[in-house]
């Protein structure tokens, strides 16, 4: 289990490191094997940092990163991180980003055989790599031997997805990996961690995508300027959305047969007919807790001020 | 009409030969129409958005014409086109934010910009405030660099400037795309008020994302390997779709509530056809479920109804 505990990321901002931002404020939430968790919220909100965090590209300021029961923080030395990114892998957006435009982009499968199976023959390598390729859906004659340039985001980033296959990792953080891609190559990357899940890994999904996000998740988390503000099993959050940013977050959702006043006017309905008091509103000039408040069974909200604006 | 393009072919030139990548659309734009452009990277969308401002080295026209306001936009003569470019026909390109220079100020930016087109800024000053205030900015963005802005400032921004003059035609490539849900929505209705001023008269929206071109358009226009497939009201083509690609498009969509466990989409299987040589008849016919022997030959694109065109010899 990937185990985020009351995690919090100050970054040093200005000349000379002199003020600070807070970028996540004690957040927590896990990612079981075999469970793709999707991290929902708006540019800025503090998504790549949960993710960076637990790829250690960046450093946890307060709280803890467990991986199956380890201290990710406490990983030193070559040979622990070494293990320690055979079980986790990240894969970013920008495909283009994750290869060095001089070298063939097999070359990223090159570079895993050097570091962790440098006994394997080269047929054997060759078989594995062609068995990956085919669960990403890739034909070898067509993407092996060639420059980044010459093959699409599509097909890049699949072959990161299929060098996290020939690594077996046991969680994979996926930062917006499908925003670059059109709608038809979506769905296929989609339905490739869905089945990889399957099997049993377990994904921390990073989208502002929230149909996309619905579509292959069980766990939903919604992040609004560094804090969980919702969180749960992804059928309630998106069937029965209680904090008003996770609210106003669903009504943007472009609908078909449906246009965005219509949705408005629909939840502005609801709200001005909904006077009920519920356990997680705050009182005027209560202070916004960090933990949050169980709704339903697995459903958790951050408490707030009722008629307050978000 | 605003624009009319008619057989337009934009080809682009290689080692190996041209690539078709335009070949041959014709299609019109209401005044005061919004049409939405969408189709599978490769289509040509961003090809056919380029043409219409400026070729680029490696395009090259081949025939076909385009009018704007019932004027021939020579797009085959670069120094002619410097009468259209941003005064008439203005275009937001992919990634325009990302290609904002990060060492100029936001003002001293559009003031270079305005000169480069012979206007002054002077004149268009008090205007670029006004519309700065319009879509939520600050006149003291003017001031920042664009590190400085959010995603959502930075498109707005863009979409300001792209539109000072009043251009008759604002084509805006992939906008929204990069930004999350409600910022997207605030820039999609943007677009639509700036219509709705006429600050410009008639829009073409470049997107993949038809669920949120829906939101705004009037029209959708779906575009294959170079070519047209459909066009009709966006109503038409969500709720009855004619060309099989528009449909497996649609269908490769996830709606919110749509759950892997419960309906696995299917993405369209296969690749669109290389443009370097690309097959005889229909397009479409190597990855199409009703392809037949007909298909061999090239389907025009007709009006099958009403405002409702389509290439495909199946579509009834
Ligand atoms: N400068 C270029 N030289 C050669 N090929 C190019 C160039 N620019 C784009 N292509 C080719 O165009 C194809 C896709 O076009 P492009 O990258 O413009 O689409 P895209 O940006 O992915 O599409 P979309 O805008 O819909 O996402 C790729 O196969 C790519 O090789
Ligand atoms: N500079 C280029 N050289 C050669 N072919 C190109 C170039 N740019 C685009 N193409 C080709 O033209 C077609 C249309 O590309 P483009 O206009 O970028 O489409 P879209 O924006 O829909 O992705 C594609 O087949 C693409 O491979
Ligand atoms: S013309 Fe033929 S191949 Fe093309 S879309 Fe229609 S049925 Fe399919
Ligand atoms: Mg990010
Ligand atoms: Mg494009």
């Amino acid at each position: 289990m990937l185990k985020f505990d009351r995690v919090t990321k100050v970054y040093k901002v200005g000349a000379f490191g002199g003020g600070s931002f807070t970028a996540v404020r004690e957040a927590s939430f896990e990612v079981r094997p075999g469970e793709v968790v999707s991290l929902i919220g708006e540019s800025g909100s503090g998504k790549s940092t949960l993710g960076k965090m637990a790829l250690r590209i960046a450093s946890v300021s307060s709280g803890t990163i467990t991986c199956d029961g380890t201290d990710v923080s406490t990983l030193r030395g070559h040979r622990r991180l070494k293990e320690y990114y055979r079980k986790v892998q990240g894969v970013f957006q920008d495909p283009f980003s994750s290869y060095n435009p001089v070298f063939k982009a097999d070359r990223v499968f090159a570079m895993i055989r050097s570091e962790y199976h440098p006994g394997v023959s080269d047929a054997e390598w060759r078989d594995k790599v062609a068995d990956a390729l085919k669960v990403v859906r890739l034909d070898p004659d067509q993407v092996l031997g060639k420059y980044p340039h010459q093959l699409s985001g599509g097909q890049l980033q699949r072959m990161l997805l299929a060098r996290a296959l020939l690594l077996d990792i046991d969680y994979l953080v996926a930062d917006e990996v499908i925003s670059m891609l059109d709608a038809s190559t979506r769905i296929d990357v989609l339905n490739l961690l869905a089945d990889l899940k399957a099997r049993g890994m377990g994904i921390l999904f990073v989208t502002h995508d929230l149909a996309l996000g619905n579509y292959i998740s069980d766990q939903t988390v919604i992040l609004h300027r560094g804090e969980i503000v919702e969180r749960g099993v992804t059928s309630k959050v998106f069937a029965d959305p209680r904090h008003p940013y996770t609210k106003k977050l669903f009504a943007s959702v472009p609908q078909f047969h449906k246009k965005w006043d219509e949705v408005e006017a629909e939840l502005r309905a609801r709200e001005a007919a909904d006077t009920s008091s519920q356990p997680y509103h705050l009182a005027e000039g209560q202070a916004v807790p960090s933990e949050l408040v169980e709704v339903t069974e697995g459903h958790y909200v951050q408490p707030f001020h009722p008629r307050a604006a978000v | 009409m605003t624009l009319e393009v008619s057989d337009l072919q934009v080809y682009y030139r290689t080692l190996r030969g041209d690539v078709r990548a335009l070949d041959g659309p014709t299609f019109g734009l209401a005044d005061g129409e919004i049409m939405g452009l969408a189709g599978e990277s490769g289509s040509g969308k961003s090809t056919l958005s380029k043409s219409l401002i400026r070729l680029d080295g490696r395009m090259r026209y081949i025939g076909g014409s385009v009018t704007l306001d019932g004027d021939e936009v020579p797009i085959w003569d670069d120094q002619a086109m410097n009468e259209f470019r941003y005064k008439r026909i203005s275009l937001i390109p992919q990634y325009a934010m990302s290609a904002m220079n990060p060492t100029r100020k936001i003002g001293k930016m559009i003031a270079e910009l305005l000169e480069s087109r012979g206007v002054r800024f002077r004149d268009t000053r008090d205007e670029l405030h006004r519309r700065l205030e319009l879509v939520g900015l600050q006149r003291d963005v003017l001031d920042r660099y664009p590190l400085e802005l959010s995603g959502g400032m930075k498109q707005r921004t863009v979409m300001v400037i792209s539109t000072l003059l009043n251009p008759s035609l604002l084509i805006a490539d992939e906008v929204t795309s990069a930004l999350d849900v409600s910022t997207q929505r605030a820039v999609a209705e943007t677009l639509v008020e700036f219509r709705d001023r006429r600050f410009v008269k008639s829009m073409i929206v470049v997107t993949h994302d038809i669920s949120l071109v829906y939101q705004i358009a009037d029209t959708i226009m779906v575009m294959y390997a170079g070519r047209l497939a459909e066009k009709a009201s966006a109503k038409t083509i969500i709720e009855m779709p004619k060309h099989p690609y528009t449909k497996m498009l649609l269908d490769s969509l996830p709606e919110v509530g749509v759950k892997y466990e419960d309906k696995r989409l299917s993405g369209i299987p296969g690749s669109p056809p290389g443009l370097l040589k690309p097959p005889q008849g229909c397009r479409f016919r190597d990855r199409c479920p009703l392809a037949d022997k007909q298909c061999l030959e090239q389907p025009p694109f007709v009006e099958v109804e009403r405002d409702h065109h389509v290439a495909c010899w199946k579509a009834e």
